[in-house]
């Protein structure tokens, strides 16, 4: 973490909190943790409003579907961090690790229904080139998508345009994959509160 | 999702308006990834559009410049929320103009 405050900067009832997950994970804390956990006041408590909205609010995607959407994007933002997080999520999710896994290889040819497939496009346009047009809507509107779909889609980008860019900022330790499994099993059962 | 729109809106303020170590000029000029300059406009740029070139010593040199790490901790998140909202409202706009020609 290249900023020491968010490493050891929480208050004393915080880091309390963390030796106790420490302790019943077996795991390191997460830096997504230490991050939305450091004067919550200003990000994390906003923040994780908006992302357990986005990920676990009502909608017509499964969780599965939102979390897939949510590696997507942090695949495009090169984030490793997120891209991890969120693919174990959704393999978890899925109870399908194929599907993931082609998924985020190649989107083209992957066993992937519409309008799930189109959707993921809009988001990795979006996220690549930071805008997108009323043409690239329609595309998806004709795949099947109805407007709140894509809307629900956008919340879950907007989401994972922040904290990919924050976890890559701020340098995050990418863990072994018993973290991200642990940290999987936590988000399924807890959401983003 | 109504409700994801409020919660947007009160991130934004809670940022930009709140309190903070980082004045709230410097905030929304973060936010807005306009007119900073030296290593705070570099690093603010980066983190809206290539975050994963972020260094350590992009993170130094505006240390050096003069910021705390908490103000250099809200200027970045305030650059990457202003960033992420810029592409959000772009897409709900073009959503809003298909959705109006279909």
């Amino acid at each position: 973490m290249r900023l020491q405050i968010l490493d050891s900067g929480h208050r004393i009832g915080t880091k309390a909190l963390f030796a106790l997950i420490r302790t019943v994970s077996r795991q390191p804390v997460l830096d997504i943790v230490k991050l939305v956990k450091y004067r919550p006041d200003f990000y994390g408590g906003p923040m994780s409003a908006v992302t357990q909205e986005a990920m676990r609010g009502p909608s017509t995607w499964s969780v599965a579907d939102r979390e897939l959407m949510a590696a997507f994007v942090a695949k495009t933002n090169q984030c490793e961090f997120c891209t991890k997080t969120h693919a174990a999520v959704a393999r978890r999710a899925y109870g399908d690790e194929n599907k993931v896994s082609s998924l985020q290889s190649d989107l083209d040819t992957a066993t992937v229904e519409e309008p799930l497939r189109a959707t993921l496009l809009l988001l990795g346009k979006l996220t690549r080139e930071h805008t997108v047009n009323a043409d690239d809507m329609r595309t998806v509107l004709a795949a099947g998508a109805s407007r709140q779909q894509i809307e629900d889609a956008l919340a879950v980008c907007f989401s994972f345009n922040v904290i990919a860019r924050l976890a890559d900022a701020f340098g995050f330790f990418v863990p072994g994959p018993e973290a991200f499994e642990a940290g999987a099993k936590y988000l399924l059962e807890r959401g983003y509160r | 999702m109504s409700q994801i729109n409020e919660a947007r809106k009160a991130l934004v303020r809670r940022i930009l308006e709140g309190a903070g170590e980082a004045s709230p000029t410097l905030r929304q000029a973060a936010f807005h990834n306009s007119g900073l300059a030296g290593p705070q406009g570099a690093l603010v740029d980066k983190v809206a559009k290539r975050a994963y070139r972020v260094t350590d010593d992009d993170i130094a040199s505006v240390r050096m410049s003069g910021l705390s790490e908490d103000q250099v901790f809200e200027i970045v998140v305030c650059a990457a929320v202003g960033q992420a909202t810029r592409q959000c409202d772009a897409a709900l706009t073009a959503l809003e103009a298909a959705a109006r020609k279909a």
